[in-house]
């Protein structure tokens, strides 16, 4: 089967900031997260699959072609939400959605005004007087009404309340239900992905730490304690991210069930959030033993 | 179909939905040949990965509990229910085994023993 987005190679630079040559693949009817601290490169990913910023080397592909040479076509099937307002602030609803339609080949007026009911959206108001979360909403409507077979999404949970999240996830687990689409979303709010993710993609200082199934990564992961006596030459080859304090230290092991055999009842191993294992992969560099 | 799932448990998710749905179908709640709700669905509903469902599903087809047909969705495949009261049976055997063997190890005797699951029989 063909993935819905695959990257190879990915190089941009500017400033002293890179992405230095990341893969990826995106199957369709899954919903991969892509987390990483801020400043890690998550946008400008997402800016280089939409040709927003000029990459300097490598392939993008979306419903494998190539996202420059192919770029209208990819884009009529694409929704986009991206985190910033675009809209004219001084529109309202409905006024905006007027403009945006004829862009598309594909809009979908059902579908529209389906997600206008469900998220109790105010059409005649002005989008300047809409909350935060209304707006993101506004958003994730436009990009569900064209048929879009995948859905880029760039920091779309930042600064909405949990009920507003949530309703989000719910909406997103809905768009899969199609097993021909795919959601691709960036956050730093990782216990958004704890639930729905299929896949989680974590990037840091422009490079690809791991991209596996969320399951895989929770079941082999681990948080390790234990006393310092056990650090030995091994450490750095076993643990990620070792923190030490004066009665003990605390890792992170890639393969709790390697470790627990090698260390056995000398260790206590503990199930890791996604939040702790980017936590503990970001900051390997400053604690490194 | 009634199946909760535990966020804090050891347990991985698709197992605890493996272990549901299996006695579902031993306790007559799933009959023969009813249609499972589908991986994409089951995902939806409990909030969880797809990629978890369908490894439940995966789970529950090899050891013979479903089948699924592609295009159409799984299935509870026709199961002998004297074949499955012997599996559980067995089950229960490994249990007592093991109990048994425990108790001779601290020199526990036969009728203590019995005793002990009398008491734990009409406790429950």
């Amino acid at each position: 089967m063909e993935p819905i987005l695959e990257i190879k190679g990915l190089r941009k630079s500017y400033g002293d900031f890179s992405i230095k040559g990341i893969d990826l693949v995106l199957e369709k009817g899954y919903i991969m997260g892509f987390i990483g601290p801020n400043g890690a490169g998550k946008s400008t990913t997402i800016k280089l699959i939409m040709n927003l910023l000029k990459k300097d080397g490598g392939e993008i592909k979306v419903f494998g072609k190539d996202n420059v040479k192919f770029e209208h076509e990819i884009k009529n099937r694409i929704g986009f939400v991206y985190d910033e307002n675009y809209f004219y602030e001084e529109l309202t609803i409905s006024e905006m959605k007027w403009i945006i339609e004829p862009f598309y080949k594909t809009w979908d007026e059902k579908a529209y005004k389906k997600y206008i009911k469900k998220f109790e959206l105010p059409e005649k108001k002005k989008i300047k007087e809409l909350s935060k979360g209304m707006k993101m909403k506004l958003s994730l409507t436009i990009a569900l009404s064209h048929n879009a077979d995948l859905l880029i999404m760039d920091e779309p949970t930042s600064g909405l309340d949990p009920l507003v999240r949530s309703e989000l996830l719910e909406t997103l687990s809905e768009v899969i239900q199609d097993e021909n689409k795919a959601v691709f979303f960036s956050t730093h709010i990782t216990s958004d992905l704890d639930k729905i993710a299929d896949y989680v993609t974590l990037i840091h200082n422009g490079e690809i730490l791991f991209s596996e199934s969320k399951d895989d990564i929770l079941s082999n992961y681990g948080i390790v304690k234990g006393g310092k006596e056990i650090l030995g030459k091994d450490a750095s080859r076993d643990f990620v991210g070792v923190r030490q304090n004066r009665f003990g230290f605390e890792a992170l092991t890639k393969d709790k069930n390697q470790i627990k055999r090698k260390y056995g009842d000398k260790i206590l191993i503990e199930k890791p959030t996604l939040e702790e294992i980017m936590l503990y992969h970001t900051r390997r560099e400053q604690n490194a033993v | 179909m009634k199946i909760i799932i535990s966020n804090s448990s050891d347990k991985p998710i698709y197992d605890q939905i493996v272990e549901q749905i299996k006695n579902l179908i031993i306790n007559g709640e799933l009959a023969e040949a009813e249609m499972l709700p589908s991986i994409r669905n089951l995902a939806k509903e409990l909030q969880i990965s797809v990629i978890t469902t369908k490894r439940a599903y995966e789970e529950l087809e090899r050891e013979g509990y479903i089948v699924s047909v592609p295009g159409k969705g799984s299935f509870v495949s026709a199961q002998n229910k004297d074949l499955l009261k012997e599996a559980r049976i067995r089950i229960i055997e490994e249990k007592l085994a093991e109990a048994v063997q425990a108790a001779r190890t601290v020199g526990i005797s036969m009728e203590e023993l019995s005793e002990m699951l009398k008491i734990l029989y009409e406790e429950g």
